[in-house]
C-alpha cells in the first residue's frame, strides 16, 4: 500500500471540504483497503467518516426504514426493529462476508462501491430505497449506475438509505463458492403500489428484472415464476458460471425468495 | 510414566500456536534488515530483450537491484530436478534451464524476473514498478493434452516432451488384455491445485561480512536438503559455512520442499549488499509462484472376467510438469504414481505410461500425497465403474479382487509387508450403515435431493525412500533419516530429528515415543528441529515418511542410550551389563534391589570421577557423555491403506453437492496419539474434498492464471463438512520397529475418489473435478432431469 495521509472528520461538512484532489471517504475500510494494498488504488488522503456523529444509526417508522451510512453490517443484522419490519434486510446482512467484514463493512461503503455481486444494491433496488447525500435525495433507480460506478459525484457523501417497508419480501443468494459474494442473489419485494425483483451477481451491475415483476405483478407466487423466459444475454461469464447457468439461478433463486415471502 | 505411546495427549505446541506465540519467518527482524520485493513476469511466454532498472536504482531507499545478468556474472547456478528419471527408450529426461532470475525468457505468469533491494518494502515495492522489461509476447500453452502438438517452448525440447516414461510389462498386459471378457475404460482429468499453505513462503538472507556465514531463514520442510542443493548446485556458499534455519512453518503439503528461487537470490543478494534482506511472499505470489500440484490427463483400462476378476490394466497418463521441472516434479508422477495405480488388488499383469510435458504454467511438483491421489483416483474410479458395468455390488466387487496374502509382490515395484483390508472394508461397511444406504436414498428423493454413495479403498506407500528399493529402480538416492538423542547433565532430554514439523505434531509424538523409550516425563524432553547448526544432517518431512523413518532413527538412538547406561550402571550397581534391565526409566540389577535412575546415570556419565563416594563410574574405555546418534535407511515402503465411504446429496435444480456422511477406516499400523492422527485425517480429507468439489487452478488461454486469488480459487470450508467418522484397524508395519505406516497424506489420497464416486452415483453420469454446481447441473440436464431444465 502507498503511504496516504489520514483524517478524520467529525461532520459531512468538514468531511466534504477535506474530501477534494486525491482524497477519498473511508468507512469500514473491507473494500477500499485491499484494493490499495494490491495497488489497484492509491489515495493522498483518506477521510475517516465514521467519526461524524449521526451518520450511523436505524431509525424505523411504519413506512421506512432509515438506515445511517456508516452502520455496519453487524447492527442491521442485529437490529430488532429491522428485524422486525423487514426481516429479508436483516437475513441479508447477515449474510454478508464473515464476521469481521461484517462488523467492520457498511452499508453505505457497500453501496457507494456498487460491486456487481455486492448483496445490498438488491435490497436497495427491491425496496425502492432513497440514497440521501449531503447534496441531495437520488432514487435507487437512478443510483447504480454500471460495474463499480453510482450517481454520487466526486466527494459526494452517503448519509442515509432509507427503505420502503413492504407487505412481504425475501432474499435469496445463491453465493459464489470462492468469495461467498453473490454469484446470483434474488431480491423479491412486494410493496404497496408495486412488486420488485432485483438481481445482484449476475449482471455488470445490479438490475431489476421486468421479466420476473411482471408475472410477479399479476401473481406473487412460486408457481407463477414456472414459465418465464430469463434470458442470459447480457449476463457474466466467468470461471464461475456461464450466463446460462447463472439465468437458470436467477429463476431458481427467485422461486426461493417468492416461496418464503 | 509408561504407555505414553498410543494415548491422547495434548498436543505440547499447542500452547504456542493457539496463543499467537508460534515464530514464523516472517516474524524474524534483523538490524539493519532489508526488504526484496520480486518483478515477475505478467506474461505466460516472452522473449526478454531488455531489463532496463537504471530508473529503479535512481528510487528513494533503494540499496540494489539485481536481474538475470547480475546472477548470471556471479555463476549463481539455476534451480534444479533433483531425482532425474528415464525414459523408456533410455534417454535422460529433458530440463530446460531454470535460471533464479530469467535472463533469455519468461515461461509462465510470474516469473521470477528482477528483485529489488530496498530500506523499506514500500520503497522495494515503488522501485519495482520502475524496472522496465522488454518483453516480445509469444503464444502460450496451457493445457496438458495440447502441450506434446504446441510450438517447442524450451530450445532442445522436442514436443515439449520431458520423458516418456514405462512401467510395467505392456507383452503381458497385451496378452491379458486379449483374454479378457469385458474391457472397462475410463478417461480421467486430475486438476491441477494450489496447494495454500497458511503461512506463505519467506525468506531472509543474512551473511555475516566478519565470519564468512550465511544463514537463512526460510519456511522449509527441509532445511538440509536445501543447504546440500544450495550449496552444491546453486553455488551460494559452502556447506559448512552455511546455516538455514526453518523455524515453525505454517504448512508445507508438498510446497515448500523446494529450493526456490526466492531463498537463492535473497542468500544472495545478502552475500552482495552485507546486509540481511528479508522477503515474504503476498499471498497473489504464493498463487503464481509456489509449486502447483496434480494436473494430469489419464486414460485407464481394465481388463475383466465375467465373473469380476481383474486380469490386466493400462494407464496412459500426460503429466503437466508446467514451465521447469521442479526437485521432485519428474519423480512425483513417474515412481510416486505408476506403481501405486494397482491400488489394493491382485491384478497379475499392469503397464503404465506417463508422459512428463511443459507448458507455460506454474510447475508442478509434490502436493499432500504426490502422485497418490492421482494413482489412487485412477483405480478407485475405473474399479467403481467395472463393478457397475458387469452389475456386482461395489464392495463385493473390491472384496473379490482384494488382495489378501502378505506379503504380497505387486506385478509393477511394491511388495507389500502386511494388509487386511477385507478388515476396514467391513469395519467401514457397518460405521457407514452400508446396508441401509438405499433407505436414505428414497430420504433423500423425498426432500427432492440426489443422494449417492462412493468408495475409495486405497493403499499408498509412505516412509520416502529406502534406499535399496528405490535404487533398484532407477533413483540415484534413497531417503534415510537421522536422529541424535542427548541427553543433558541435569537428566532431560534434547531430540534432534533430521525431520521437519510444519503441522505434524512431532514434538508431541516424538517425545511420547522417547517418553516411553526412555522413561523420562514427556515435560522433559525436547523435540528439536528446522536448525542445520543444531542436530545432523536429515533430509527433512513428506511423503509420510517422519515416524516411520525418522521415528526409527530417534527409537535406534534411543537403544544406543539405554545400551551404554547398562554399561554405566553395571559398573556404578557393581554387576555384568548383562545383568542390567532397563525399565521404566530405570536400570536394576538382576535379582537385587539394586537400582540407578537414568537422570542419575546420565549425570553420572557428565561427571565422570565426581559421583558420589565412586571414583569414576565410567568402565575402562566407556566415553564421557551421553549422547547417541542414529540414521536409519528402512528395507521397504510402508504401506498404509483404508477404506473411505462418501454419501453426497446433489440438489437437482442448482446442481450442488453438498456432503452428507462421511466415514474412514484406516489401517496405520501402530498409532502413537489417535487424536493427531484423526487431526491429519480430517486436515486430509478436508484437502480431498477440496479437489473433488471445489479447488481448481485456472489458466485461460493466454495464460493469465484467472484463479490466483481466494475470490475465486475455492478453499474448502469448514460449513462443507458433516462430521467425519474415524476408525481404525492395525497391522503393524514390518519395515520399523515402531509398526508405524504413516497417516499424514492418507485422508488427500483416498477422499477425492470417494467424493467423485458418490457424485456420479448421484448424477448417473461421469463429471470431472471439481464437481461445480455448473457441471452437476449440466450433467443433470443431460440425462433429461426436469428440475434441472426448468
Ligand atoms: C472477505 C470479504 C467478504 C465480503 N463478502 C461480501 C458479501 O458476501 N457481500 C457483500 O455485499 N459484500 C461483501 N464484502 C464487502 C463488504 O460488504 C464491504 O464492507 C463493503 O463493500 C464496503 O463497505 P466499507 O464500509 O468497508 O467501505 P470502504 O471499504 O471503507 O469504502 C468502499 C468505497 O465506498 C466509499 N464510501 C464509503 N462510505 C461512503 C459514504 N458514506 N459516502 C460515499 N462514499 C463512501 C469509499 O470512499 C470507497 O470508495 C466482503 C468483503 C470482504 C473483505
Amino acid at each position: 500500500m502507498k503511504s496516504f495521509n489520514f483524517k478524520s472528520a467529525t461532520n459531512s461538512k468538514d468531511a466534504a471540504k477535506l474530501a477534494t484532489g486525491r482524497a477519498t471517504y473511508l468507512a469500514g475500510g473491507m473494500t477500499l483497503l485491499p484494493a490499495m494494498k494490491l495497488r489497484l488504488a492509491a489515495y493522498s488522503d483518506l477521510i475517516n467518516i465514521k467519526k461524524i456523529k449521526g451518520l450511523s444509526g436505524i431509525k424505523v417508522s411504519s413506512k421506512s426504514i432509515r438506515i445511517g451510512s456508516t452502520t455496519t453490517h453487524a447492527e442491521v443484522a442485529a437490529s430488532k426493529e429491522v428485524g422486525k419490519s423487514i426481516p429479508s434486510l436483516s437475513m441479508l446482512a447477515e449474510g454478508i462476508g464473515d464476521p469481521q467484514v461484517r462488523n467492520r463493512g457498511t452499508i453505505g461503503g457497500s453501496i457507494a462501491n456498487n460491486d456487481p455481486a455486492a448483496d445490498y444494491p438488491s435490497a436497495c433496488l427491491a425496496l425502492n430505497a432513497t440514497i440521501h447525500t449531503n447534496k441531495r435525495k437520488i432514487l435507487s433507480d437512478k443510483f447504480f449506475t454500471g460495474m463499480f460506478e453510482t450517481e454520487l459525484k466526486k466527494g459526494e457523501l452517503i448519509e442515509t438509505i432509507e427503505f420502503e417497508v413492504p407487505e412481504k419480501s425475501a432474499y435469496a443468494k445463491f453465493p459464489n463458492p470462492a468469495s461467498r459474494y453473490a454469484l446470483v442473489g434474488v431480491y423479491v419485494a412486494k410493496l404497496k403500489k408495486e412488486v420488485r425483483v432485483a438481481v445482484t451477481g449476475a449482471g455488470s451491475s445490479v438490475f431489476r428484472s421486468k421479466e420476473l415483476e411482471s408475472v410477479l405483478s399479476k401473481n406473487f407466487s412460486a408457481s407463477a415464476i414456472e414459465n418465464v423466459n430469463i434470458t442470459s444475454k447480457g449476463l457474466n461469464s466467468d470461471i464461475h458460471a456461464s450466463p446460462e447457468y447463472r439465468a437458470h439461478i436467477i429463476k431458481v433463486m427467485a422461486r426461493k425468495a417468492v416461496s418464503s415471502c | 510414566m509408561a504407555n505414553l505411546v498410543g494415548a491422547r495427549l495434548e498436543r505440547k505446541e499447542d500452547k504456542k500456536f493457539l496463543t499467537g506465540k508460534g515464530r514464523y519467518t516472517a516474524d524474524i527482524n534483523l538490524p539493519n534488515q532489508s526488504y526484496a520485493y520480486f518483478v515477475r513476469s505478467p506474461h505466460a511466454r516472452a522473449k526478454i530483450t531488455k531489463v532496463d532498472h537504471s530508473k529503479a536504482m535512481k528510487a528513494p531507499g533503494v540499496i540494489d537491484v539485481f536481474t538475470g545478468d547480475s546472477v548470471a556474472l556471479d555463476k549463481i547456478g539455476g534451480l534444479i530436478c533433483g531425482w532425474k528419471i528415464v525414459s523408456h527408450d533410455g534417454k535422460d529426461m529433458k530440463c530446460p534451464p531454470h535460471p533464479v532470475l530469467a535472463k533469455d525468457s519468461v515461461n509462465f505468469v510470474g516469473d521470477h524476473v528482477a528483485v529489488v533491494v530496498a530500506e523499506t518494502l514500500e520503497q522495494a515495492k515503488n522501485a519495482a514498478e520502475l524496472v522496465n522489461v522488454s518483453y516480445k509476447v509469444q503464444k502460450a500453452v496451457t493445457k496438458t493434452e495440447d502441450a506434446t502438438s504446441f510450438e517447442t517452448i524450451h530450445e532442445g525440447i522436442d514436443n515439449n516432451l520431458s520423458f516418456d516414461f514405462l512401467l510395467g510389462d505392456k507383452g503381458k498386459t497385451d496378452e491379458a488384455f486379449s483374454k479378457a471378457d469385458k474391457i472397462v475404460k475410463l478417461d480421467i482429468i486430475n486438476n491441477r491445485l494450489i496447494p495454500n499453505a497458511m503461512e506463505p513462503r519467506a525468506a531472509i538472507g543474512d551473511y555475516n561480512t566478519s565470519s564468512d556465514e550465511l544463514t537463512l531463514y526460510t519456511a522449509s520442510q527441509n532445511p538440509h536438503l536445501d543447504r546440500l542443493i544450495m550449496s552444491a548446485f546453486n553455488a551460494v556458499h559452502p556447506e559448512h559455512k552455511f546455516r538455514i534455519v526453518s523455524p515453525d512453518v505454517g504448512g508445507g503439503f508438498g510446497s515448500k520442499i523446494n529450493v526456490y528461487a526466492e531463498d537463492v537470490v535473497v542468500s544472495y543478494a545478502s552475500k552482495k549488499i552485507g546486509r540481511p534482506v528479508k522477503w515474504v511472499a503476498e499471498r497473489s505470489e504464493s498463487f503464481m509462484s509456489d509449486n502447483h500440484g496434480r494436473d494430469h490427463v489419464t486414460h485407464a483400462q481394465l481388463a475383466l472376467k465375467n465373473d469380476g476378476k481383474i486380469i490386466g490394466m493400462k494407464v496412459d497418463t500426460i503429466a503437466n510438469l508446467g514451465a521447469y521441472s521442479l526437485v521432485l516434479a519428474a519423480v512425483t508422477p513417474t515412481y510416486l504414481y505408476a506403481p501405486l495405480i494397482l491400488g489394493i488388488y491382485d491384478i497379475p499383469a499392469a503397464c503404465c505410461t506417463v508422459k512428463g510435458v511443459y507448458t507455460n504454467t506454474a510447475p508442478t511438483d509434490a502436493y499432500r500425497g504426490a502422485g497418490r491421489p492421482e494413482a489412487t483416483y485412477v483405480i478407485e474410479r475405473i474399479v467403481t465403474k467395472a463393478a457397475k458395468e458387469i452389475g456386482m455390488d461395489q464392495a463385493e466387487f473390491r472384496k473379490k479382487n482384494f488382495i489378501t496374502k502378505f506379503p504380497h509382490q505387486q506385478c509393477l515395484v511394491h511388495n507389500i509387508d502386511s494388509g487386511d483390508y477385507n478388515a476396514h472394508l467391513d469395519k467401514a461397511l457397518e460405521l457407514a450403515d452400508y446396508k441401509n444406504f438405499e433407505n436414505r436414498r428414497s430420504q433423500s428423493a423425498k426432500k427432492g435431493k440426489l443422494r449417492g454413495i462412493g468408495f475409495s479403498t486405497y493403499f499408498e506407500a509412505c516412509g520416502v525412500a529406502p534406499s535399496a528399493v528405490v535404487m533398484s529402480i532407477g533413483a540415484g538416492v534413497g531417503l534415510w533419516e537421522s536422529a541424535e538423542v542427548r541427553f543433558n547433565p541435569t537428566g532431560n532430554v534434547s531430540v534432534f530429528t533430521g525431520t521437519h514439523s510444519h503441522g505434524q505434531s512431532h514434538d508431541t509424538t516424538f517425545a511420547q515415543i522417547v517418553g516411553d523409550k526412555l522413561g523420562v516425563a514427556i515435560e522433559n524432553i525436547d523435540i528439536v528441529h528446522g536448525d542445520t547448526d543444531k542436530g545432523p544432517f536429515g533430509m527433512g518431512t513428506y511423503g509420510s515418511r517422519s515416524l516411520a523413518v525418522g521415528g526409527t532413527a530417534i527409537v535406534n538412538a534411543c537403544d544406543k542410550i539405554i545400551a551404554k547406561g547398562k554399561k554405566v550402571a553395571a559398573k556404578m550397581l557393581e554387576g555384568k551389563p548383562e545383568d542390567i534391565d532397563f525399565k521404566a526409566g530405570e536400570f536394576i540389577l538382576k535379582n537385587s534391589n539394586k537400582k540407578k535412575t537414568i537422570g542419575e546415570i546420565a549425570f553420572a556419565c557428565y561427571l565422570p570421577g565426581t559421583f558420589g563416594d565412586v571414583k569414576s563410574p565410567l568402565p575402562e574405555g566407556v566415553e564421557p557423555g551421553l549422547i547417541e546418534t542414529s540414521f536409519f535407511d528402512p528395507s521397504n515402503f510402508s504401506f498404509p491403506s483404508g477404506s473411505h465411504i462418501c454419501e453426497v446429496e446433489v440438489d437437482e435444480e442448482t446442481g450442488e453437492t453438498k456432503l452428507v456422511k462421511y466415514t474412514v477406516v484406516d489401517d496405520f499400523g501402530t498409532v502413537i496419539n489417535p487424536m493427531i492422527v484423526e487431526g491429519q485425517v480430517y486436515g486430509g480429507v478436508a484437502q480431498g474434498v477440496g479437489q473433488a468439489l471445489y479447488e481448481n487452478a485456472h489458466y485461460d488461454e493466454s495464460g493469465q492464471l484467472t484463479s490466483a486469488s481466494y475470490m475465486d480459487y475455492t478453499m474448502p470450508r469448514a460449513d462443507n463438512f458433516p462430521q467425519i467418522t474415524i476408525d481404525y484397524t492395525c497391522t503393524p508395519a514390518t519395515s520399523n520397529p515402531i509398526g508405524a505406516k504413516g497417516c499424514g497424506e492418507a485422508g488427500t489420497i483416498a477422499a477425492p475418489a470417494a467424493v467423485m464416486n458418490a457424485v456420479i452415483d448421484a448424477v448417473g453420469s461421469d463429471i470431472s473435478m471439481p464437481a461445480t454446481s455448473e457441471k452437476v447441473w449440466n450433467a443433470l440436464k443431460k440425462n433429461g432431469s426436469k428440475k434441472a431444465a426448468a
